[in-house]
């Protein structure tokens, strides 16, 4: 089943934000549909981060609406957006080094076990858990106690997009997941993003390189100076013409041709 | 989801039992606790340093660095410090001493309203920091002069002195006293003192008596506060939070932890730590003074650092801190048991302290593979 037979989990329409005088979106429209990845690119200052903290409940929209499920909402803070099944994955503050992978995994969900009138932390079902959902995305962990700060970059991104699943994340928003990773650790996000897809969870991938989006992206949407240049499907596009999309057209044409076509 | 098959990391080194039952935050302390009881065993081990009551003086002086320090700690570990202590410590008793004996208030009603007073400045410290991002370095040092000139200001306003005694008649009766300056055990140390395992005083008025008469509260509250702060941080959703707090706070608030909260509550704690300290001091005193107190903060916050606490939060132990403490009070009367002049305290300290940071910044490196 193709996943553009499905109605959309979240649908942006005519997004536009205004910080005082500084217009960072300009109506934007987007949607995002169960088991599909739906890459966002941009090139910096493009409006990506906007546009997806505006999903997250970080800022509210000047303009526009957002429905979820087919209802119009109106998140009025990131746990609203979260509650109702909207994670994010940031790109550097996902984790916290010092502390444990468990730590870390239930930090603010955290299991409680009563033990008379006091409440503990459950600490034998969440490192039960921990280790079990790491190993379903394909980290085996030396222990659960170990601190985050000894796992590498892509297996701290790995950790954080296995708590969003695990805490029921219909829609995962991932902030630059590769942007700071070597060639094999991406390839290790990018097949814990394709996992992560078949179960049926709506992925919205924002990156701005055109081969990492290509690797696992169902659909693309290029946003360009508050804009979206438009949204193609799987196959409909070539990574030129991405590419060409993403740095807004002639200027790159330029560019390419005295880099010899290397960028 | 398929569960697909995971390969071990060969280059991941098996680690020994020993190295990980090593590598803890409390190393460096327990090192050093061993290291101080070694010493004191060789050079004052004669000198009545470890009888009975050679062994309550130490602990009794370690019990007061234990307080404070197991407060500071659950605040350093949530990301901020408390600079306010020590003039907290003077503030709290005089607050004590003006009520019940300017005011001729009930003690309890005085230790009370000092606890509340104590715990609300300590609030307005924490809403201070998160609210204006300052950092607590300059908020709380600005406390600890604001605290340190009332605690001057208000005796000579009243009493034209700077210490206030007769606490202990006011308190003679009073229910809450006991708690602060009692002492438990009496029974217990009475049997030993007939089954001759400690001394008995041979003259004088209490002639008979054992010489070790009862555990004073103040240790009672030492040991009370380190074990149920270790469960709170270790085995709890707050602690958690604690941890959350200090490690990275942005993170931390992203998933829902009431970050600024966590923070403001622990301000609450070492204020009340601080307030119990006090208490005890003036109920076995008798007397406030407007001194008192004085660098206690940074005693609290070299006991922690040496306990295996990061000062930028996160990271640390309360039984580290706890050891760090007694670190401290087997030090500062050991020198004494040994005839040491007792200025050398302060050089023992600046070294120990140096040591310790290093050593424990060498195990944190292992533990998080930070480089």
């Amino acid at each position: 089943m193709e996943p553009y037979d499905h109605n959309p989990i979240v649908e942006m329409r005519d997004i536009e934000k205004h910080f005082g005088p500084v217009i960072a979106l300009n109506g934007v429209s987007f949607d995002i549909r169960p088991g599909e990845c739906h890459c966002l690119l941009g090139d910096n200052g493009a409006g990506k981060s906007t546009f997806i903290k505006t999903m997250a409940g970080v800022h509210k929209p000047t303009k526009g609406a957002i429905f979820f499920e087919g209802r119009q909402m109106s998140f009025d803070s990131p746990r609203d957006a979260m509650e109702a099944g909207i994670a994010t994955v940031y790109q550097d503050l996902a984790m916290i080094p010092l502390m444990s992978v468990t730590r870390n995994f239930w930090m603010g969900r955290e299991p409680i076990k009563r033990v008379g009138p006091f409440n503990f932390m459950d600490f034998k079902t969440a490192n039960e858990v921990t280790m079990e959902e790491m190993r379903k995305m394909g980290i085996n962990l030396r222990s659960p106690d170990q601190a985050v700060g000894t796992l590498s970059g892509g297996e701290r991104q790995t950790v954080a997009i296995a708590r969003a699943v695990h805490f029921g994340a219909k829609v995962l928003i991932l902030d630059e997941p590769t942007s700071a990773l070597g060639v094999r650790q991406t390839a290790n996000v990018l097949s814990t993003i394709d996992k992560v897809r078949k179960t049926g969870i709506g992925i919205v991938f924002i990156t701005h390189n055109v081969r990492h989006a290509l690797a696992v992206g169902d659909r693309f949407t290029v946003l360009n100076r508050g804009k979206t240049l438009g949204t193609a499907q799987r196959g409909q596009i070539t990574p030129e013409e991405l590419q060409d999309l993403m740095a807004g057209g002639q200027e790159m044409v330029a560019l390419e041709g005295s880099l010899g076509g290397t960028v | 989801m398929s569960s697909m098959g995971v390969a071990v990391d060969e280059r991941i080194k098996e680690t020994s039992k020993l190295r990980k039952a090593l590598i803890r935050p409390e190393l460096g302390a327990i090192v050093g606790t061993i290291a101080v009881f070694s010493f004191f065993i060789i050079f004052a081990g004669d000198s009545g340093m470890f009888n009975a009551q050679g062994v309550l003086n130490w602990s009794t002086v370690s019990a007061q660095f234990m307080i404070i320090a197991v407060g500071a700690c659950m605040l350093m570990i949530a990301g901020e410090f408390d600079l306010s202590v020590g003039s907290m410590i003077g503030f709290a008793g005089m607050s004590i001493a003006l009520i019940s004996v300017t005011l001729q208030w009930p003690v309890w009603i005085a230790i009370l309203l000092t606890f509340a007073l104590c715990i609300a400045v300590g609030a307005l410290n924490g809403i201070i920091v998160v609210r204006t991002g300052l950092p607590s370095f300059i908020v709380t040092l600005a406390f600890l002069f604001i605290l340190r000139g009332f605690t001057i200001f208000f005796p000579q306003l009243i009493e034209r002195r700077t210490i206030i005694g007769g606490i202990s008649e006011r308190a003679e009766g009073d229910w809450l006293a006991p708690l602060f300056g009692g002492k438990i055990g009496g029974g217990f140390f009475n049997w030993l003192a007939d089954m001759e395992l400690i001394g008995v005083f041979t003259r004088g008025t209490r002639m008979g008596e054992p010489i070790v008469n009862g555990i004073p509260m103040l240790i009672v509250w030492a040991l009370g506060l380190m074990v149920v702060a270790h469960i709170v941080l270790t085995r709890t959703q707050f602690g958690n939070w604690i941890f959350a707090a200090g490690g990275d706070a942005q993170a931390a608030r992203y998933v829902g932890v009431p970050v600024n909260r966590v923070k403001i509550q622990m301000f609450m704690f070492t204020a009340f730590c601080a307030c119990v300290f006090a208490t005890c001091q003036v109920m076995e005193f008798g007397s406030a003074g407007a001194d008192r107190g004085l660098l206690k903060e940074f005693e609290a916050i070299i006991a922690v650092v040496i306990g295996g606490a990061l000062l930028t939060g996160g990271y640390g132990s309360v039984i580290g801190a706890a050891l760090g403490a007694l670190i401290f009070g087997v030090v500062q009367q050991g020198l004494f048991f040994a005839g040491v002049e007792s200025s050398l305290f302060r050089v023992f300290l600046g070294v120990i302290l140096l040591f310790a940071v290093i050593l424990n910044t060498y195990i944190r490196r292992i533990i998080t593979g930070e480089r």
